[in-house]
């Protein structure tokens, strides 16, 4: 098991810290390596989503986060304002939601490592700045614990309302990257993952958690965090300027990502949320035009297979294939369980990577099953994916139904649901 | 040989309608900066929407062009995360309508960015539509008779709000250059209220002139030169200053719990504690969760309760398996812990699932209920409300034997606070009297 363990600079015992902001988004602290205790008895702990999303956050070097309390993210905000002034960060209490997200965009153009928090009416908020985010850029992630919706809906009741409403929740409509945590590890997992794939394309990443998932302790055993989905990855993938002379938004190609030099650090720097040319000057020069916004897609499109993450456990012979995510993977495991138990052939499909939609990985298990249940605490909003993906272009022997199961009552839904929708 | 700095402006031509004061205050802009000769590189400007919007990319300086109104909020952002960064607003006063919030909040704090209001009393880019500091009477398109809404007077509201700098003048001010200076080189967050004329619509809709703005200064009884100045600290050295103790400690960690007691329970059992606010329920329902993981099961626990937390009902539902568990939540108890009418009523659709091979924990100052289930009645009448659920808890613990009361005393131990422990601790032992 890592954890982060911080070592205070010298400049930092000087009192003369603040310069060392300037010189990059590195936290100044390093991974302590705690010795395996299986040899030992079994450790474990009982621990809810939030902490280890702060955990995950500190061990991916997060060093700002600005929040606005809201249920059920709250813990996160409080978990942040405690932890981050051990490791040299900065957490804030901003006065509204788009301050809050406002906060973090300067904070990571100037080089921080950035977190925010939220829920669905936070998210509303958060709208406008997630596209300048877009636009701009920036590499930052954003936690969306859903709630029941619409509006202020239920704010300690669950709810997997905010699917598509991430996915196109800012006018013009470009691709984002979201991952989805089903258990403690996940959570600290996928968020180290999160800021690895926001510095990776210059983006902002949602973690899309829940009620549920955030506020729900379990025995976790510790040594979980270490297997658990994306935990192995390094999480600096920033590509940074060189001394050379350095063009903000200059790019190779469609896909790639500009290089990035901090504010305050050793270039100019031009940061814009209008249409701009690679100088970051505003443009209306239609090829320009093209060149950026085909590239914000093509960033991510293009590269889809290093964000594509799944948990399947898919079983030969099965006509159902069951798909879930985030709290409601925890009923599809169980329903296979008990379904297996009984004699009953059926596979799964754990989503991670919620956007961009794992096609790869899904196509592959839609091969010879005849029914798709999607259980989602929503009216269907991630089955319209899988039913574009069962259009028969997909190549598939045959064209499975795609059913729903669904639930928008504050509720679980449970494994029987689950159940009774099996072939 | 240390740079001379003789302009912080580049090559390109201002894009301002003739006779807009847009102009005079970027020249005056650029005249401070020579003044101050800082290091281009430190210094950002920072943009909201509008014609003014435009200005940043006209300086070979650091320049961030964000969204309309919230200009301020990057620039915090930037300060806060570089203290040694030169942050300059420049906004309009449409950006003090829409961002008027963050200004309001930034003052506050004294957070030490500066913030140019380039004040020309509608919006220009728009079409000349009315804004937050059009005076009473004011013609724009959306205000065709006039203005009925009162101006927002938005250097004294800063300043009696926390800014420690606060200007107000015109952009005709030969002053300005240095007032701009000082502003940048206060610490703390600094705000120029600077009137203007906008050639395209208030001017010509309003007779407005050079002399006029001073004469508005008086028919509003504005203040005008330094509003207001006073010594603050400024909130991102405070910040430092007040997280210096805590730099360096350990950060959050895993509480490790090892499995020393043992169970004897082979098949998942699940517990509902139906409670009241006040009665500790879900602190209670994660010691009993801890308690389990010490003894080597595995547990969850989801709570529910209302919005307000210090009122109504707190239920927790908690699963002790010695496997595993994914689905978190209970249809059916295999028991039942009654401790509170609220939880009982948000719990009717549990307790009316219960069989004969469920038990039910009730307080016996509860009303009779009416149940398949196996009863089990508590004697909680002597025990505080805030050792309600810890008491009935040990009580279930003695009598089920899920896992030993010991495991249940050692989770006590390892998280609560040693005078808080100590309480708990008593009410485990009074578990044993309270059923028969």
């Amino acid at each position: 098991m890592r954890f982060f363990e911080f070592i205070p600079p010298q400049d930092v015992l000087a009192g003369t810290y603040f310069e060392s902001w300037s010189t990059g988004s590195t936290v100044k602290g390093r991974f302590k390596e705690e010795k395996s205790t299986e040899e030992q008895s079994i450790v474990r702990e009982f621990v809810d989503g939030a902490e280890a999303i702060a955990r995950g956050a500190i061990a991916a070097g997060c060093n700002f986060f600005a929040g606005y309390p809201i249920t059920p993210a709250t813990p996160i905000l409080h978990h942040m304002i405690r932890e981050l002034p051990k490791v040299g960060g900065v957490a804030i209490q901003a006065e509204d939601e788009i301050a809050s997200l406002g906060m973090c965009i300067g904070a990571a153009m100037a080089g921080a490592r950035c977190l925010t928090a939220t829920s669905g009416p936070g998210m509303s908020l958060y709208s406008e700045n997630i596209g300048l985010a877009v636009m701009g850029e920036v590499p930052l992630v954003i936690v969306d614990v859903m709630r029941l919706g619409p509006a202020t809906g239920g704010a300690t009741t669950v709810g997997q309302g905010d699917v598509q409403f991430i996915r196109w929740g800012t006018p013009g409509g470009y691709p984002i990257i979201a991952l989805s945590p089903t258990n403690p590890p996940e959570c600290y997992s996928l968020t180290i993952r999160s800021f690895r794939l926001a510095e990776r394309f210059r983006c902002p990443v949602f973690l899309l958690a829940d009620r549920e998932v955030v506020a729900t302790m379990s025995t976790v055993d510790i040594a979980a965090y270490e297997k658990s989905v994306g935990s192995q990855e390094s999480v600096s993938k920033l590509k940074m300027a060189g001394q050379d002379s350095f063009v903000p938004y200059r790019i190779a190609g469609p896909d790639d990502v500009p290089a990035f030099s901090p504010f305050g650090g050793i270039h100019l720097v031009r940061f814009t949320g209008s249409t701009h040319d690679e100088r970051g000057l505003l443009t209306k020069d239609p090829e320009n035009i093209a060149r950026l916004n085909e590239h914000l897609a093509a960033k991510i499109e293009a590269h889809r297979q290093e964000i594509e993450l799944v948990s399947s456990d898919l079983q030969s012979g099965a006509k159902t294939l069951v798909v879930g995510y985030g709290i409601t993977a925890r009923s599809v495991i169980e329903a296979v369980r008990i379904a297996r138990r009984n004699g009953k052939m059926v596979s799964s499909l754990i989503i991670h990577s919620i956007w961009p939609v794992p096609e790869n990985a899904i196509t592959q298990a839609l091969q010879k099953v005849e029914r798709v249940v999607v259980a989602e605490l929503n009216l269907g909003q991630y089955r319209r994916e899988l039913e574009r993906l069962v259009s028969c272009e997909r190549k598939l022997d045959r064209c499975p139904d795609v059913v729903g199961v669904n639930r928008v009552d504050g509720k679980l839904i449970t494994p029987q649901q689950i159940l009774d929708g099996l072939l | 040989m240390k740079t001379e700095y003789v302009s912080y402006r580049n090559d390109s031509p201002y894009p301002f309608c003739p006779g807009c004061s847009h102009t005079l205050v970027l020249d005056h802009l650029n005249a401070a900066l020579v003044k101050l000769q800082l290091d281009p590189r430190q210094v950002v400007i920072v943009t909201d929407i509008g014609c003014s919007g435009l200005s940043d990319q006209y300086f070979n300086t650091n320049a961030f062009h964000g969204l309309h109104g919230r200009a301020v909020t990057y620039a915090t952002g930037l300060k806060l995360a570089n203290p040694d960064l030169k942050v300059i607003v420049i906004m309009g006063d449409g950006g003090c309508g829409i961002g008027g919030h963050h200004v309001l909040n930034a003052a506050r704090r004294n957070i030490g960015i500066t913030v140019l209001v380039l004040n020309n009393f509608n919006y220009g880019m728009t079409g000349g539509q009315h804004s937050v500091t059009t005076p009473h009477g004011g013609i724009t398109s959306t205000t065709r008779a006039g203005s009925l809404e009162r101006p927002l007077d938005i250097a004294e509201t800063v300043a009696v709000n926390g800014a420690s700098f606060v200007v107000r003048t015109t952009a005709f001010d030969k002053e300005l250059p240095t007032l701009i200076t000082q502003a940048i080189m206060n610490e703390g967050f600094s705000l120029l209220d600077i009137w203007e004329l906008c050639a395209a619509y208030y001017v010509p809709n309003n007779t407005l002139t050079r002399r006029a703005l001073d004469n508005l200064f008086m028919t509003l009884g504005f203040r005008t030169g330094v509003v207001h100045k006073e010594e603050r600290q400024e909130f991102s050295q405070d910040y430092w200053k007040q997280g210096a103790s805590q730099l360096g400690r350990p950060a959050l960690k895993p509480k490790a719990l090892e499995s020393r007691f043992t169970s004897t329970l082979t098949k998942p059992v699940r517990i509902l504690v139906a409670g009241a606010a006040g009665q500790k329920v879900v602190s209670t329902a994660g010691l009993l969760g801890r308690g389990a993981v010490l003894s080597g099961l595995w547990a969850t626990r989801r709570d529910d309760y209302p919005v307000t937390i210090m009122t109504g009902h707190s239920v927790s539902e908690v699963i002790l398996s010695p496997e595993e568990v994914f689905y978190t939540g209970i249809e059916r108890p295999d028991i039942f812990l009654a401790l509170a009418p609220e939880g009982m009523r948000s719990s009717r659709r549990q307790f009316a699932s219960l069989s004969n091979a469920s038990t039910l924990y009730i307080r016996r100052d509860l009303p009779p209920v009416e149940t398949a289930a196996h009863i089990i009645p508590l004697d909680l009448g002597r025990v505080s409300k805030k050792e309600a659920a810890v008491t009935a808890v040990a009580a279930m613990l003695r009598y089920s034997k899920l896992y030993p009361l010991d495991a249940f005393q050692e989770a006590i131990r390892l998280t609560q606070r040693p005078a808080v422990a100590e309480e708990s601790l008593k009410a485990v032992e009074r578990s044993s009297i309270v059923t028969d």
